[in-house]
C-alpha cells in the first residue's frame, strides 16, 4: 500500500463524499424543458453551421419516437426530461482564452480536486481539456500536439474548424437511432472532446479530459469522438467527479472511437460521480453509450474503474470489423450503499482472425446491486475468432447482489470462445492471516480487494492507477461485515 | 383463425369432456385466462430471444385426436428400453394405450393422470400437489394446465421404491395431418422414496406434431429421483418440455436430457430448492444436424442454506443446426453456503451451425461458491492427429473424441442398459461404429 496509516485514518474520518463541495460560478442556464426550439437554441449558442442544426433536429425527432429502455437490471425513478435544463455554461468562457482568462474560482475548484493546471503542465506531461458544465474552459499543451499534427479540442470547436472530419465520422459508430440515450445526446450535446491522430503518429502524451457536473439541475451531455488514422496510437484518459446533490442528475454521454488500419486506441476511465448518500438519496444517473470501431489490424482497449453514480448503465463495446483486429475490455465496478450498476461490454467479431478479451471484476457491498452484462458475437464470416471472458464477483455482506448476464452467440465453426465466471466472498482465513500479521481488518480488505482487481488496475496508465486504487478503498469504507 | 384463438375457443369444447365441478377445473379456468392474455411467447421476450414459435402457429393443429389408434408392440418395440423389465405408461396420439402399458398399484401408484384427476381416492394428493410448482404465469405452461387431463401419475409413499424403472412413452401415429399433444405428468416421491423414470416422445410419420408437456416433480425429505429424457424425434416434431421440480431437505434429484433430434425442442427445466442440504443435478448431451434447433433453458433457485447444484451441458452442432443454452442460477439472501456449478461446452462442426449461450448468475448471498464456465470451440487438432498416427481413421477418431467430450454426462447415468442405448444413439448420430463399449 502506497500510503501510511495516518492517511487512511484521516480518510476514514471523512466518510462523506470527499469531493462533495459546490463552487459558486455564475452560469448562463437555459430554461428547463426540451423541444425543437431548445435544440435549435443550443445549436445557435454554439454557433453551429446549418447541417449540424439539422443533424440535431433529426436526432431529436428520433428520440421523441423512442421509449426509455427497461431491460437493464436497475431500478430507479425515471428522470423527467422536461425538468432538466439542457444548457449551462460558465459565463467567462471565451474561445480565445488563455490561462489568465480562466475564472479564479474555477482554478480553486481544480485545486481542491488535485488537478492544478500548472502542475499538470510541468510535472505530469498530461494535456488536460477541462470540461466544466459542458463547455471547455482551458486547453493545454495544444502547441506540442499541433506540431505533431494532432487535433485535440472541444468538439464544438471541431465542428467549426474541421467539419469534414465531423461529417465523415460523427454518428457512424453510435448512430442517432442507436438507443434512447444516444438519440437524446445527439440532439442536445453541448460539448465534449474531439481528437484526431494523423497517419503514422504516436501521440507523445496521454490525452486527458476531466468532466465535472456543476450547476444544479443541469444534465451533462458529452460527446467524444476519437479518430486514430492509419498506424497511429493514442492513449486517452477520462475522469469524473461531481458535487454532492439531493436531486438526481442525469448524465448521458456518447463516446465514439474509430481506429483505422493498424491504429491503436487505449481509452481509460475513472468514474467517481456522486453515488448518493448512505441512505440512497441523490446521486448521478449515468447512462452512457461507448463504442469503438476497429479496422484492419487495429486495436481498441477499454479500461474502466467505476466507483460512483447512483445508477450506471454503460457498455463500452468494440466492433471488430477489420481482419486481425483486437478488442479489449478491462473493468472494475464497485458498488456500495444503494448503488446500482449494470455494466459490461459487447464484442462483435466481423473480420477474420479477430481477438477479444474481457476481464470484468465486480465488487458489491452494502445494499448495492452489481450486474455484468456482455455480448460476444461471432458472425459467420469471422474465421478463427477468439474470445476469452472472465467475470469475477466479490460480495461483501449479505444484503448486496451480484449478477451476470453473458450472451454468447457463435455462428462460425472455427470460433474459440471461453467464458468463466465466479462469485465468492473475502475468505475469513485471508482476513485472519492479515490480522495476525498486524494488519487491521479494514486495511486487510483494502489489500485483498486490490489483489482481486490487480489484473485491471495494471492496465491503467500510471497516474490513474494510483487514483483508482485510492478510490476503491474510499468506496468500500465501512463495508466490513 | 390463428392457433391461439383456436385453442381458446376449444376450451369450451374441452369443458364438456371434464367434470367442471372438480376443484381442478378452477385451476384450468384461471390458466386459460392467463394464456388468453399472454398468447404464445415471441422473440421479443428475453426468455425466447433465440427460439421462435412463429412457424408453428401457422399450422392448423387438431387439438383433440379424433379416434383411438392401435399399434403393434413389434412395430414400436425399438422405442422402448426393452432390454430390461420396466413399468410402462404408453400414450398413442395422447390417448392411453392399456395394451402397450404396464401399470401398478402394488405399494406404489404408477398409473394415469386422468384417474388421479377424477377418482375421489386421489383427491387429497391432487389438492396438495397439482399445479403447486408449475408456473401460473408462463404462457405455455398455463396452456397445458388449462387442457390438463391425461398423462402419467406416479406416487411413491414413504420409504418405498418401485421394483423397476418406469418408462413414459408418447407415440404419435400421424393419423391427423397435424396434432397438438399436451401431456401433464405428476410425480411425487414421499420421504426417503426412490424412483427412476425414462421419458420419450416419438412420432412415427412425417406429419407435424407439437407437444407441449408439463411435468411436476415433488421430492420430499431424503427422496431420490433420477429422470432421463430421450429426445430423438423426427424432423416434423416440435417439443416444448416444461419440467418443474420441488425439492425438500436432503433430497437428491437428477435430470439427464439427451437431445438428438426433432425440428424444434425447448426444454424448460426448473429446480426449486426448498430445504437444506439438497443436491440437484442437471445434465445434457445435445448432438444435432440438419436444421434442428434445441433450446435448453434451466433455472436453479437456491432458497435455503447448504445446498448444491451441478449443471453440465455438452453440445455438438453440425449442418445448419442451432443450439441454445440459457442457464440461470438464483441464490437467495438466506441461502448461505450454497455451491452452484454450471458448465456448458459446445463444439461447432459446421459453418452454418449456430450456438447461442447465456449462462446467468443472480446472487444475493455472500458466503457462496458459484461458478459458471462456457466454451465454444472445435476438436483438438493435436489429439485428432495423434489418433490418426495410430492408424485410426479420421472419421472414427473424430467420433472417439466426441464420445470423450460427451462422456462426463453419461457417467452419471445409473441404468447401464440406458447408457448402452445412448451410446449407440450417439454412434448412429455421428455415423460411425466404434468397436467397443464405452
Amino acid at each position: 500500500m502506497a500510503y501510511t496509516e495516518e492517511e487512511l485514518k484521516k480518510e476514514l474520518e471523512t466518510k462523506e463524499y470527499e469531493y462533495g463541495f459546490y463552487t459558486e460560478i455564475e452560469s448562463d442556464t437555459f430554461p428547463k424543458g426540451l423541444n425543437a426550439d431548445i435544440v435549435r437554441a443550443i445549436s445557435k449558442k454554439k454557433n453551429e453551421p446549418e447541417w449540424m442544426t439539422e443533424w440535431r433536429l433529426e436526432a431529436f425527432r428520433i428520440w421523441e419516437s423512442m421509449e426509455e429502455p427497461e431491460w437493464a437490471n436497475v431500478r430507479y425513478e425515471k428522470p423527467d426530461f422536461q425538468a432538466i435544463s439542457y444548457y449551462s455554461a460558465p459565463k467567462k468562457a471565451d474561445p480565445n482564452k488563455t490561462m489568465d482568462d480562466v475564472d479564479p474560482e474555477l482554478l480553486e475548484m481544480y485545486r481542491k480536486l488535485g488537478i492544478s493546471l500548472d502542475e499538470q503542465k510541468r510535472l505530469q506531461n498530461v494535456a488536460v481539456d477541462i470540461v466544466v458544465d459542458s463547455v471547455s474552459v482551458a486547453t493545454t499543451f495544444q502547441k506540442t500536439l499541433e506540431e505533431k499534427g494532432i487535433l485535440f479540442m472541444p468538439i464544438s470547436e471541431a465542428i467549426q474548424k474541421h467539419p469534414e472530419l465531423i461529417k465523415k465520422y460523427m454518428g457512424t459508430v453510435v448512430p442517432k437511432t442507436d438507443n434512447f440515450y444516444a438519440a437524446l445526446n445527439s440532439a442536445v450535446f453541448t460539448d465534449g472532446s474531439f481528437c484526431y491522430i494523423p497517419k503514422g503518429v504516436k501521440c507523445p502524451m496521454e490525452l486527458s479530459t476531466y468532466f465535472r457536473i456543476n450547476e444544479g439541475g443541469t444534465g451533462q451531455f458529452e460527446r467524444t469522438l476519437v479518430i486514430a488514422d492509419e498506424s497511429s496510437y493514442v492513449s486517452y484518459l477520462e475522469g469524473c467527479t461531481a458535487p454532492s446533490r439531493d436531486e438526481n442528475q442525469l448524465h448521458a454521454a456518447v463516446v465514439e472511437l474509430i481506429a483505422l488500419d493498424d491504429a491503436e486506441i487505449k481509452y481509460s476511465t475513472v468514474q467517481n460521480w456522486f453515488p448518493g448518500d448512505s441512505n440512497g438519496k441523490g446521486g448521478v444517473y449515468n447512462f452512457v453509450t461507448k463504442r469503438g470501431l476497429c479496422e484492419k489490424n487495429s486495436k481498441i482497449s477499454w479500461t474502466q474503474v467505476e466507483t460512483g453514480s447512483a445508477v450506471t448503465w454503460k457498455y463500452p463495446s468494440c466492433i471488430l470489423k477489420g481482419d486481425n483486429s483486437v478488442g479489449e475490455f478491462y473493468s472494475i465496478a464497485v458498488t456500495n450503499n444503494f448503488q446500482q450498476a449494470d455494466t459490461g461490454t459487447k464484442m462483435v467479431h466481423l473480420g477474420k482472425n479477430t481477438k477479444s478479451t474481457i476481464i470484468s471484476k465486480g465488487i458489491s457491498a452494502g445494499k448495492s446491486q452489481n450486474s455484468y452484462r456482455g455480448l460476444v458475437q461471432v458472425n459467420s464470416r469471422a474465421e478463427n475468432a477468439r474470445n476469452f471472458s472472465q467475470c469475477d464477483s466479490l460480495l461483501m455482506g449479505n444484503e448486496c447482489g451480484a449478477h451476470t448476464f453473458p450472451y454468447i452467440e457463435a455462428k462460425n465453426k472455427s470460433a474459440q470462445i471461453e467464458h468463466e465466471a465466479t462469485t465468492s466472498k473475502i475468505g475469513e482465513d485471508q482476513i485472519f492471516y492479515c490480522n495476525q500479521r498486524g494488519i487491521d481488518t479494514e486495511k486487510a480488505i483494502a489489500l485483498i480487494v486490490n489483489g482481486f482487481s490487480k489484473e485491471v488496475l495494471n492496465k491503467l496508465p500510471m497516474e490513474f492507477a494510483v487514483e483508482a486504487q485510492k478510490l476503491l478503498e474510499i468506496s468500500l469504507e465501512g463495508s466490513v461485515g | 383463425m390463428d392457433l391461439k384463438e383456436k385453442l381458446v375457443s376449444s376450451f369450451l369444447a374441452f369443458e364438456s369432456k371434464v367434470d367442471v365441478n372438480h376443484p381442478v377445473h378452477d385451476i384450468r379456468s384461471a390458466a386459460i385466462k392467463n394464456f388468453e392474455l399472454k398468447g404464445f411467447p415471441n422473440k421479443k421476450q428475453e426468455a425466447w430471444k433465440y427460439t421462435s414459435l412463429n412457424n408453428l402457429q401457422k399450422i392448423d393443429f387438431s387439438v383433440f385426436p379424433k379416434k383411438e389408434n392401435v399399434l403393434e408392440y413389434k412395430d414400436v418395440k425399438k422405442y422402448f428400453l426393452h432390454e430390461i423389465d420396466t413399468y410402462k405408461i404408453v400414450f398413442i396420439d395422447g390417448i392411453y394405450s392399456s395394451y402397450l402399458s404396464e401399470t401398478t398399484h402394488d405399494g406404489v401408484d404408477v398409473c394415469l393422470m386422468s384417474s388421479a384427476l377424477t377418482k375421489p381416492m386421489y383427491r387429497q394428493v391432487i389438492d396438495v400437489y397439482f399445479n403447486k410448482v408449475a408456473s401460473k404465469e408462463e404462457s405455455l405452461t398455463t396452456l397445458n394446465t388449462a387442457f390438463s387431463k391425461e398423462g402419467a401419475y406416479i406416487y411413491i409413499p414413504k420409504n418405498k421404491a418401485p421394483r423397476k424403472p418406469i418408462q413414459i412413452l408418447h407415440l404419435a401415429t400421424g393419423n391427423e395431418a397435424a396434432l397438438l399433444l399436451q401431456p401433464r405428468n405428476l410425480i411425487i416421491a414421499e420421504e426417503n422414496a426412490e424412483l427412476q423414470v425414462i421419458e420419450r416422445h416419438q412420432s412415427l410419420t412425417e406429419n407435424a406434431v407439437f407437444t407441449n408437456s408439463v411435468t411436476e416433480i415433488f421430492a420430499a425429505k431424503s427422496a431420490r429421483i433420477d429422470y432421463y429424457k430421450v429426445q430423438n424425434d423426427k424432423e416434423s416434431a416440435t417439443l416444448v418440455d416444461n419440467t418443474y421440480i420441488d425439492q425438500k431437505d436432503t433430497s437428491n434429484v437428477s435430470v439427464h436430457t439427451f437431445s438428438f433430434g426433432g425440428k424444434l425442442t425447448r426444454n424448460n427445466l426448473n429446480f426449486y430448492q426448498d430445504g437444506e442440504r439438497i443436491d440437484s443435478t442437471l445434465k445434457g448431451v445435445t448432438i444435432l444436424g440438419e436444421k434442428q434447433h434445441v433450446d435448453h433453458h434451466t433455472l436453479v433457485h437456491h432458497a435455503q442454506p447448504n445446498c448444491e447444484s451441478h449443471q453440465d451441458y455438452k453440445g455438438i452442432f453440425g449442418e445448419k443446426s442451432t443450439g441454445v443454452f440459457n442457464g440461470k442460477i438464483i441464490v437467495d439472501k438466506i441461502a448461505q453456503k450454497t455451491n452452484a456449478f454450471q458448465q456448458n461446452n459446445n463444439i461447432l462442426i459446421s459453418d452454418q451451425a449456430t450456438v447461442n449461450t447465456k449462462p446467468q448468475l443472480e446472487i444475493f448471498a455472500d458466503d457462496v461458491k458459484c461458478s459458471h464456465g462456457c466454451t465454444i470451440g472445435q476438436l483438438d487438432e493435436d489429439a485428432l492427429f495423434y489418433l490418426q498416427s495410430r492408424g485410426i481413421h479420421k472419421k472414427e477418431a473424430t467420433a472417439l473424441l466426441m464420445y470423450a467430450f460427451a462422456n462426463n454426462v453419461l457417467e452419471s447415468v445409473r441404468i447401464p442398459e440406458l447408457k448402452t442405448r445412448i451410446n449407440s444413439l450417439i454412434a448412429q448420430k455421428l455415423g460411425v461404429r466404434v468397436g467397443f463399449e464405452m
